[in-house]
């Protein structure tokens, strides 16, 4: 059993609103520690979903009728909900998209290719983005001839901000950072970076993926011009995500998908666009997605951002104190938990990450296993995987003390 | 370890612990090699084909997790003295019985790596989705 810690989230109370944390795995007590992967759904998330359906399904911004209005002002209140939880000025600086995925490429796409970027213009990420942040960039290379530029880490994990002044130029055009990485847990410092990118006259764009769930997001102090981040690693359903840009960011972007909604008038062969951020919504949108994730933001802010926060520092100080003290174990990224967000990225020696993922599984226990999408990373510290465990607001001190029995049990397997 | 370990038998952990066959192997006229892109696994195989179209000796190396490099092992003990056309026919089924483990479908894919490269080596595609 886990020791008496101060309580900062009624963690029991919490697991009660996840239908899926009663579940039995081969009569073990479900641990779910891959919440970086995608999160669950509380009950109320998975209701407003549902009650949508049963009770109000309409296309939204068309039907003149009762219900019509009922979806559009549901979906519009979501915006205004995702405005105020990252401090947007308007609900206007927010796009609804399917992902983060999607929502970078809007920007690689728009605001990149099609846009800014010229012949030898310069693009500076970071070499532990996860694919989403990678591959949208290399296609502005290839299309448009732009030079992409990597920001090393160190062993610890965290960036090379010295390494990061040197790569800026007049050339760099977009800087491109994670918030918070998906592997190593590491916070980068985005203020610093998003500063010295303006210094330059560079935009900044973040992927704030395995950010935006777990901690305070302020897009005014954090002055980035563009902001991503996806509906289902925050409690809410899949199929949603988010990309918040300041009004001349996005202004100055070029929608990726062409169609209904996103127009204001179309005629053989031309079309002009709708305004922001409507012209980035081509296509009926996830309206179902969109109010559950306005619900999902409603519950994490009852639950206070600072709160999930200074709750997962706490269950992260108490997983790296137990597992790194396990000889034949070790484990990647910062050990400083201030710089470090709930993720944990482990090996055991003489244990293929799978398998560790296999005999975890056995035990009811959920752990990631893999690149985890970030394969340069991989590259940099020469791992061909890793398992990883992470934790959110329903996770608590027994998870880990379930996962770091589970870790012995691999030991004793493959000893 | 009980039955909950079905997967990890003393058989599979005695072919990961102490592989049979792995190596280069100097003279080896056909050659396998391929990824599993979701594991990181990687298996490579070497045949040494004598005159009368029949596997002289066979070697594997490579990494990953230990249903795919079991998998490898216990396939080269399989072929050492088999034609090639009796190599060519073993299909998914004579590996899975090998192993005797249950698999998850992707777990499935770690098993069949090895088979998937004794194909390529052999100049024969197969489908390697679980």
């Amino acid at each position: 059993m886990a020791k008496p810690a101060k309580v900062l989230l009624n963690v029991p109370a919490i697991k009660a609103d996840f239908p899926i944390l009663q579940r039995k795995i081969r009569d073990k007590r479900l641990v779910y520690l891959d919440s970086a992967a995608t999160s669950q759904k509380p009950r109320q998330v998975i209701d407003a979903t549902s009650d949508f359906y049963s009770r109000y399904n309409a296309n939204v911004h068309r039907a003149i009728y009762e219900l019509g209005e009922e979806a559009t002002r549901e979906y519009e209140g979501a915006r205004e909900k995702i405005a105020e939880f990252i401090q947007a000025k308007s609900p206007n600086e927010i796009v609804f998209t399917k992902s983060t995925t999607e929502s970078l490429n809007i920007v690689a796409y728009g605001y990149g290719l099609k846009g800014k970027i010229q012949n030898g213009d310069e693009i500076v990420g970071t070499v532990m983005e996860h694919h989403s942040n990678h591959v949208p960039w290399h296609f502005v290379k290839d299309h448009k001839g732009a030079v992409l530029k990597y920001v090393d880490v160190d062993d610890d994990g965290i960036l090379r901000m010295e390494q990061y002044d040197e790569l800026l130029t007049k050339r760099t055009k977009i800087v491109t950072v994670a918030l918070c990485s998906n592997v190593l847990g590491t916070i980068n410092p985005v203020k610093e970076i998003a500063k010295r990118a303006h210094e330059v006259g560079a935009v900044c764009v973040v992927d704030a993926a395995q950010a935006a769930p777990h901690m305070p997001i302020d897009v005014q102090s954090l002055d980035a011009d563009f902001l991503a981040f996806s509906g289902h690693k925050m409690l809410g359903p899949t199929g949603i995500g988010i990309l918040y840009g300041k009004p001349e960011a996005l202004e100055a972007t070029e929608p990726l998908l062409g169609g209904g909604e996103m127009i204001r008038e179309v005629h053989l062969g031309r079309a002009s666009w709708n305004d922001v951020p409507y012209r980035f919504e081509g296509g009926t949108p996830n309206i179902a997605g969109a109010i559950g994730l306005g619900v999902a933001v409603d519950y994490l802010t009852k639950l206070g951002m600072e709160a999930i926060r200074a709750h997962e520092m706490e269950v992260t100080q108490y997983a790296l104190d137990k597992i790194r003290r396990i000889k034949g174990v070790t484990t990647y990224g910062p050990t400083d938990v201030r710089k470090k967000a709930g993720v944990l990225a482990f090996t055991i020696e003489n244990a293929h990450p799978h398998d560790v993922a296999s005999i975890l599984d056995v035990e009811g226990i959920c752990i990631r296993s893999g690149h985890h999408c970030a394969q340069p990373l991989m590259e940099r510290y020469d791992l061909p995987a890793t398992a990883r465990a992470s934790f959110y607001v329903y996770n608590d001190l027994e998870d880990v003390d379930a996962l770091t029995a589970g870790i012995r049990k691999v030991q004793e397997v493959f000893a | 370890m009980a039955a909950a370990y079905d997967l990890y038998q003393e058989q599979i952990l005695d072919h990961y612990k102490h592989p049979r066959n792995k190596g280069p192997l100097p003279g080896a006229s056909l050659h396998g090699r391929d990824s599993n892109p979701l594991c990181g696994d990687e298996v490579i195989l070497h045949l040494k084909i004598d005159g009368s179209e029949r596997i002289a000796d066979v070697r594997f190396e490579g990494q990953g997790c230990a249903i795919s490099q079991a998998s490898a092992s216990m396939l080269t003990t399989m072929l050492k003295g088999v034609t090639l056309p009796d190599a060519d026919a073993l299909d998914r089924d004579a590996i899975i019985k090998q192993l005797g483990i249950p698999l998850s479908a992707v777990r499935l894919k770690c098993a069949l790596l090895s088979l998937h490269v004794l194909k390529l080596a052999i100049g024969k595609k197969t489908d390697n989705r679980a």
